[in-house]
């Protein structure tokens, strides 16, 4: 059985509408011959088939819009039909989908192997819920299994097989003593399914694994006062709002003071070639920005030749396109330092991974009105968490307290005019 | 880098230049021939996409024969629309797995070829998110209509030069109530000719190949 899915016709598109199925139910399918066409932006596509034989299942249909990899049709492969001796048809099965149930059917007795044909329904309920065909009593016609069947099997064998089903569930508990066992799931659905993981996904997680690999990571993280910045942003607020079409935040002053903190330790916007270090006279900052399923870092290119606005607007911009996925590739290169502000979601502190070939990267905290003690009375500021993760290989601990000593210094004594 | 053989066609009637596109993408398919640019400009016709809806077809069949106006159900993307004398209508027959296997990325670049050839007369185009085309202050100047079968492009844009946009108002363009303008409008002078030609530059750069007249890839076949 093949199963066929809704094709990912380009990096930026997650979704497709299927307008026209070009086979019915049970129709006789070549390799390759169109199957079903599907609609994206403008465009249409005719989809051929993965394989050939007999379309078995139509899952999706016409004019519903689907996620990519949702599969839409199964494809009974050439020599399954109906005719063949049922006996012969599960082993006849690809061998991957074959090989977890081979033990359970070698039990069985071979004389006791069901008759008639199977339904692609009911051997995918019988693989999923790890049901032995041959124990299970056919009412359909010529003694046929049927989906009932399976079900009422299930229902009467449900005790037993939620004792077999228990067992892996619940890894991460204590070793308790087995009390609560989970419900059997119901009839036909599956305890996991498979995805394949996305373009994004997939370089997001090469290039995660690459920098653990790469740099030894430390994390320090140091407390600011931002309530000079907190001030100055109210201040400017309406007329950032009424000017300029967006609200002024938290980041670009927290980007202008790592610019002026990294013009002072330029180890810090550097790279680690092999046996030489690379520094850059040139500071572009990259801003982590989250997207629907992932991750984007575009460049602030020449952030140090920017006022709070500039960097404001830049920030704005390449958000927004960002998520609309407008980005030209040249925007998330080059970087040579990065920011990634958890705190708008309400993240105390964190332990950012750094973006290679960088060396370090700043993770900017929520910023939150705390009580904190300044000679000793108690006042009410506006406190934000900003941590430093650096490659110890090239910035010692010293150095990194003293950057962030700087971009606290820069922040809490905030003067400089934003507009 | 690859090549892209440019045919000018002139005003070719829609049944003649269908004919020819199934033609050339069933050899583009087989790998026969390479990567095909068609313009030209089609006497006065209504096409409906396979995603139209009659509904978007505002006058009745009888209306439009008067108009002389015929019709044709297609199999492109898109909903109905209307082409005519003044429209620069392109047809580009690509194997996208020779290009990128993206059709987003296909008919942003298609958008692209056209705001970078009205940007060489001035106009300022640009897109709409969520809806293909090319447009300028809010009206469409181009529209985007694309079919894929193994990758293999057919169908294309039309480009309003000169079009009489009276015409437009037989139908709902793309299903979207959303006005149309032409160059011709926005104040510039230009034939369609012409504009095929800065425009057959511009897709050169924008899908990286060179362009080459029929007459040029004939030349080149000779010599190999």
């Amino acid at each position: 059985m093949t199963d066929v899915v809704m094709p990912q016709m380009g990096e930026s598109i997650v979704e497709g509408t299927l307008t026209k199925w070009l086979k019915k139910a049970g129709e006789r399918i070549e390799r390759d011959e169109p199957l079903f066409e599907i609609s994206t932006d403008k465009v249409d596509t005719e989809i051929p088939s993965p394989a050939a034989g007999t379309v078995s299942e139509i899952l999706v249909e016409e004019g519903k819009t689907v996620g990519i990899n949702t599969v839409v049709a199964r494809i009974e492969e050439a020599g399954g039909d109906g005719a063949k001796p049922a006996a012969a048809a599960p082993p006849a099965e690809p061998v991957e989908e074959a090989a977890p149930v081979s033990e359970a059917s070698a039990a069985a007795p071979a004389a006791a192997e069901p008759t008639g044909p199977l339904s692609p329904l009911v051997r995918k309920m019988a693989r999923e819920n790890n049901i032995d065909l041959a124990r299970v009593k056919g009412t359909g016609a010529g003694g046929r299994i049927t989906k009932q069947d399976v079900e009422a099997y299930l229902a009467q064998q449900a005790t037993p097989l939620a004792a077999a089903a228990a067992m892996p569930a619940p890894a991460q508990a204590a070793p308790a003593p087995p009390v609560a066992m989970p419900p059997l799931p119901p009839a036909g659905q599956a305890k996991t399914h498979i995805e394949p993981l996305s373009t994004m996904r997939l370089k997001i997680a090469e290039h995660m694994l690459l920098s653990k690999r790469t740099s030894p990571h430390v994390t320090t993280v140091h407390r600011v006062d931002m309530t000079a910045v907190a001030k100055m942003r109210e201040r400017n607020k309406t007329v950032f709002q009424n000017n300029y079409g967006f609200s002024l935040t938290y980041l670009p002053f927290i980007t202008r003071a790592a610019v002026v903190a990294l013009r002072q330790y330029p180890l810090l916007n550097a790279s680690l070639d092999g046996n030489n270090i690379i520094y850059h006279n040139e500071i572009h900052i990259g801003i982590a920005v989250a997207l629907e399923n992932g991750l984007i870092v575009p460049v602030i290119r020449n952030a140090d030749e920017k006022n709070v606005l500039g960097l404001q607007r830049a920030i704005v911009d390449l958000a927004s396109r960002a998520r609309s996925r407008q980005l030209k590739p040249e925007e998330v290169q080059g970087g040579t330092f990065s920011l990634t502000n958890f705190g708008s979601f309400g993240s105390l502190m964190g332990t950012p991974i750094i973006n290679q070939p960088q060396v370090a990267i700043m993770g900017v905290g929520t910023v939150d009105k705390t009580p904190v003690v300044i000679e000793d009375a108690i006042a009410i500021r506006s406190i934000c968490h900003l941590s430093l993760s650096f490659d110890h290989r090239l910035v010692d601990g010293a150095l990194a307290d003293q950057f962030m000593s700087k971009v606290k210094q820069v922040l809490e004594s905030w003067t400089e005019e934003v507009l | 880098m690859r090549s892209c053989c440019l045919r000018e066609l002139g005003r070719i009637d829609y049944a003649r230049a269908l004919d020819l596109q199934q033609r050339l993408v069933a050899d583009r398919k087989q790998g026969a021939i390479a990567d095909q640019l068609l313009l030209l400009e089609h006497p006065h016709v209504i096409t409906m996409g396979r995603n139209g809806q009659l509904a978007n077809l505002l006058a009745s069949g009888e209306i439009l024969e008067r108009a002389g106006i015929s019709f044709f159900p297609t199999d492109r993307g898109g909903d109905v629309t209307y082409h005519g004398p003044g429209q620069l209508v392109g047809y580009p027959i690509l194997d996208l797995r020779e290009w990128k296997r993206d059709v987003g990325a296909y008919v942003r670049a298609i958008e692209q070829t056209i705001i970078d050839t009205l940007a060489e007369y001035g106009i300022a185009a640009g897109r709409i998110p969520k809806l293909t085309g090319v447009w300028v202050d809010g009206r469409k100047i181009a529209a985007i209509g694309v079919h894929i079968s193994r990758w293999v492009t057919s169908h294309g844009f039309a480009l309003n030069v000169s079009t009489d946009l009276a015409y437009f108002q037989y139908i709902v363009p793309c299903g979207l109530t959303k006005p149309v303008t032409s160059m011709a409008a926005l104040g510039v002078r230009a034939g369609v000719r012409e504009v095929g030609e800065r425009l057959a530059v511009q897709f050169g750069r924008n899908f990286d190949c060179q362009m080459l007249s029929e007459a040029a890839f004939a030349a080149m076949e000779r010599e190999n």
